[in-house]
């Protein structure tokens, strides 16, 4: 199988960057609709001032003995004074003839009456505003037009401008950190609740196949159906063949008792060496078979005991003495020496039946690799944690292979003459980790394995 | 004295025209490299100190210093603006007008509040008052008139005293008293009556205010309205025999103002002669660099307030408006 995910893109990456690239562009957007709007107010009171202004001057036009007279006022000019000292500049006209003001100035036409035009233009190297307006002046048998144009300079409105713009800057920038933070905040809010089936599903046990419970926003809920019902597919073909591996066993189990009885009885009558010594190995090949059965069977209720625990308190050395002494007639055939050290009571939750089990499996193993006249010794501790130590004196584990035995039916290289299932560590292994706790392999430095099962 | 004095007259190399300067001078060394060509209204006498002061701490820099009228100054810097660095005059309407048509360039360095400069182009470096003087022989002691309503009722009681004894000056001819005589009128109708009863005891006319103070110490003229104290003040020897009096009814105050020249080739030497005077006319008061009034913005406890620099100075070049003036001043003072 393939460990590593196909991963294309992020949702993070891909929600924080449409929450914050939209975020710019509607900082980008406000400051120039901002500012373009800012602008047309700042132009608009510049207008009206000149507007004033020209209003001012074209009132005082009189007419006066059929020629044009404008005793405009002090404040048609003082009206016009800016902070930035921008430069003003006028044209009176009548008819064609300027009657006062620079001549060069841009005018645009203005039509009789109150509307006064307003243009932009560059007057004397600067850009400047111009407001005109037009009036008809009726005397007593002339009729004349004047015209009358005020400019200013744009200094001040540049300078406002500017102010606006760095202070629109300012609030578009802020707006923009604002919309990152929040962006931040409602990824990590969306993003949360698939963090957290994540990790509630990598925290489960290796065999806890049960349906998500947890409430799971809409959007996710097709996925979680989806992996519920995987999850079931999956439990019930694990259970099945489960079952089919404990009933296989079993079966095998019962017709193996009953061979091994016929074949021992053939020996007692067989005469010949040579048939008795085919039979010998019929009976040791039958043993074996029908030992891997109970440990295939031993696995089967370990996987199904291991979901539903039934603890009790229970002494593990008064466990591990039982233990020897059940297994001291084949330890005496083999002459090994099995000894149990330990330090009074040591008392455990825990499941019984699956302990003697564990325990079991690890001492039948090391019966098996325990070269003849060694000692095997069982050690009880009570602290840190409760632990029983396996040691034998027989070749070790292979170093390279040491942390791959405990797999099911994996087997060391150096075990090929012996016989045997490989399911014994795998057993010892899933008892103690549905127990919460570990198995240890190791090699003693003088030579010999140490397991250590611990809780 | 550390620099060559030299008084050069009638030598007018750079003009193309000679023009009818009233005085015309040369500061520093005659072979130095930048020349600094001042144009002024102001006297060379109160304008020596300052510009020898400028000139110590900088060798190759000469200054020439060209005194004309206000209206003239006007006239002369429009026709030939290439001639000139700095340009000089207590006419702040006629000097804001220049400016307002891009004959100058601003002075980054200098940095003024907003009521002593204008676009950082125009600098004011005094402030002076329009007074009246008086010859104190024509007054009793108690009885000098501190107001121009008084100075009516004066003449008005003793018209044979005053006539042809009254002196202003000529609108028509000096920027300043048409800059006076306008910002009076705006500020009061009293200055309409003064100028009908100075008309008629055939008020005598003058272009400048030195040739007013000349003719009151010599006793041609008794009153003197509008002339610039500061230059009566100026003059030691006049102490006795004259009398300055700010009019206490309203004040109106100039300001002398100085830029530099759009067209200047020496734009480093003109800036730092104007900085020069405003560093000096605002720093610690040194009567012996300048004798006029230092730059401040309430000339005394009556609060003069100064004419302010803003566009509404050019409400008075307009021709129309200025032809109404002169019109109407001319039929109140020349009857």
């Amino acid at each position: 199988m393939n460990d590593t995910v196909n991963v294309s893109g992020s949702l993070r990456a891909r929600l924080s960057l449409t929450l914050i690239g939209s975020a710019a562009a509607i900082a980008v957007l406000l400051f120039f609709v901002v500012r373009t709007y800012a602008a047309q107010i700042a132009q608009s009171g510049q207008d009206n001032i000149l507007e004033a202004s020209v209003t001012s001057i074209l009132d005082a036009a009189t007419l006066r003995d059929g020629a044009v007279e404008v005793d405009f006022p002090y404040v048609a000019f003082s009206m016009l004074s800016t902070d930035a000292d921008d430069r003003v500049f006028y044209a009176i006209w009548q008819e064609d003839t300027l009657l006062s003001g620079y001549e060069l100035l841009p005018v645009a036409d203005a039509p009789d009456g109150s509307e006064i035009v307003h243009v932009s233009a560059i007057f004397d190297g600067a850009p400047v505003r111009v407001a005109t307006a037009a009036r008809i002046l009726v005397g007593a048998n002339t009729r004349t037009r004047v015209t009358v144009s005020v400019a200013q300079t744009q200094d001040a409105l540049a300078g406002t401008l500017n102010k606006i713009s760095r202070n629109v800057g300012l609030i578009g920038a802020g707006f923009f950190t604002l919309s990152v933070l929040v962006a931040s905040w409602a990824t990590n809010t969306t993003i949360r609740p698939l963090e957290r089936l994540t990790h509630s599903i990598t925290r489960r046990g290796p065999k806890d196949l049960s349906p998500v419970a947890r409430p799971v926003p809409m959007e996710m809920a097709p996925l979680v159906t989806s992996l519920n019902s995987f999850m079931a597919r999956l439990d019930t073909s694990l259970k099945q063949s489960e079952d089919f591996i404990a009933e296989a066993a079993h079966r095998v189990r019962t017709p193996l008792a009953t061979v091994r009885s016929h074949a021992e009885a053939t020996l007692q009558r067989v005469e010949r060496e040579d048939n008795r010594q085919a039979l010998r190995s019929m009976v040791r090949a039958i043993d074996e078979s029908s030992r891997a059965a109970g440990q295939l069977l031993d696995h089967a209720m370990i996987t199904f005991r291991a979901d539903h625990l039934e603890t009790q308190s229970v002494d593990l050395v008064e466990l591990v003495e039982d233990l020897v002494t059940r297994l001291a007639p084949v330890a005496e055939m083999k002459d090994i020496a099995l000894t149990v050290i330990s330090e009074g009571e040591v008392s455990v939750e825990a499941d019984s039946i699956l302990l003697q089990n564990a325990l079991r499996n690890l001492v039948e193993n090391a019966l098996k690799y325990a070269p003849g006249e060694s000692e095997i010794t069982l050690e009880v501790f009570a602290s840190p944690r409760p632990r029983v130590e396996v040691r034998d004196e027989g070749p070790g584990f292979p170093p390279d292979q040491i942390q791959g035995l405990a797999a099911r039916f994996s087997r060391g290289e150096n075990a090929k003459d012996t016989i045997g299932s490989g399911l014994g560590l795998t057993i010892a292994q899933d008892v103690a980790t549905a127990h919460g706790g570990a198995l240890t392999l190791t090699n003693l430095p003088e030579g010999g394995a140490c397991v250590t099962f611990l809780l | 004295m550390r620099y060559i004095f030299a008084l050069i007259v009638w030598l007018c190399p750079l003009m193309g025209t000679a023009e009818e300067w009233e005085d015309q001078n040369a500061f520093g060394p005659a072979s130095a490299a930048k020349t600094l060509r001042v144009l002024s209204s102001t006297d060379t006498s109160l304008f020596a100190p300052v510009i020898e002061d400028f000139l110590r701490s900088r060798a190759g820099v000469a200054v020439e210093y060209f005194v004309t009228g206000t209206a003239q100054i006007d006239q002369v810097f429009r026709a030939a603006p290439d001639d000139f660095d700095v340009v000089i005059s207590s006419a702040m309407d006629l000097q804001l007008k220049l400016v307002n048509d891009g004959y100058s360039v601003p002075v980054e360095t200098l940095s003024q509040p907003d009521w002593a400069q204008w676009r950082n182009s125009l600098f004011a470096f005094t402030t002076e008052p329009a007074t009246i003087v008086i010859n104190r022989a024509a007054f009793a002691p108690d009885t000098v008139p501190q107001t121009r309503q008084e100075l009516i009722a004066a003449m008005r009681a003793r018209p044979e005293v005053f006539r042809g004894k009254v002196g202003t000056y000529d609108v028509r001819k000096s920027g300043l008293g048409y800059l006076f005589a306008t910002q009076d009128a705006r500020a009061s109708e009293t200055f309409w009556r003064l100028m009908e009863v100075m008309g008629g005891l055939d008020a005598r006319l003058y272009c400048c205010s030195g040739e007013m103070i000349d003719d009151l110490v010599s006793g041609d003229l008794v009153v003197a309205y509008n002339v610039l104290g500061s230059y009566v003040a100026a003059r030691e020897d006049v102490a006795e025999t004259l009398e300055i009096v700010l009019p206490s009814d309203f004040p109106t105050t100039m300001m002398r103002t100085a830029f530099v020249s759009s067209r200047t080739e020496v734009e480093a030497e003109a800036a730092a002669f104007v900085r020069h005077l405003v560093e000096v006319q605002t720093g610690p008061r040194n009567p012996d660099v300048f004798p006029l009034p230092p730059l401040s913005a309430a000339v005394d406890g009556a609060g003069q307030a100064v004419i302010s620099l803003g566009p509404a100075l050019m409400t008075y070049l307009d021709p129309l408006k200025r032809k109404r003036f002169i019109k109407e001043w001319s039929s109140a003072v020349i009857q």
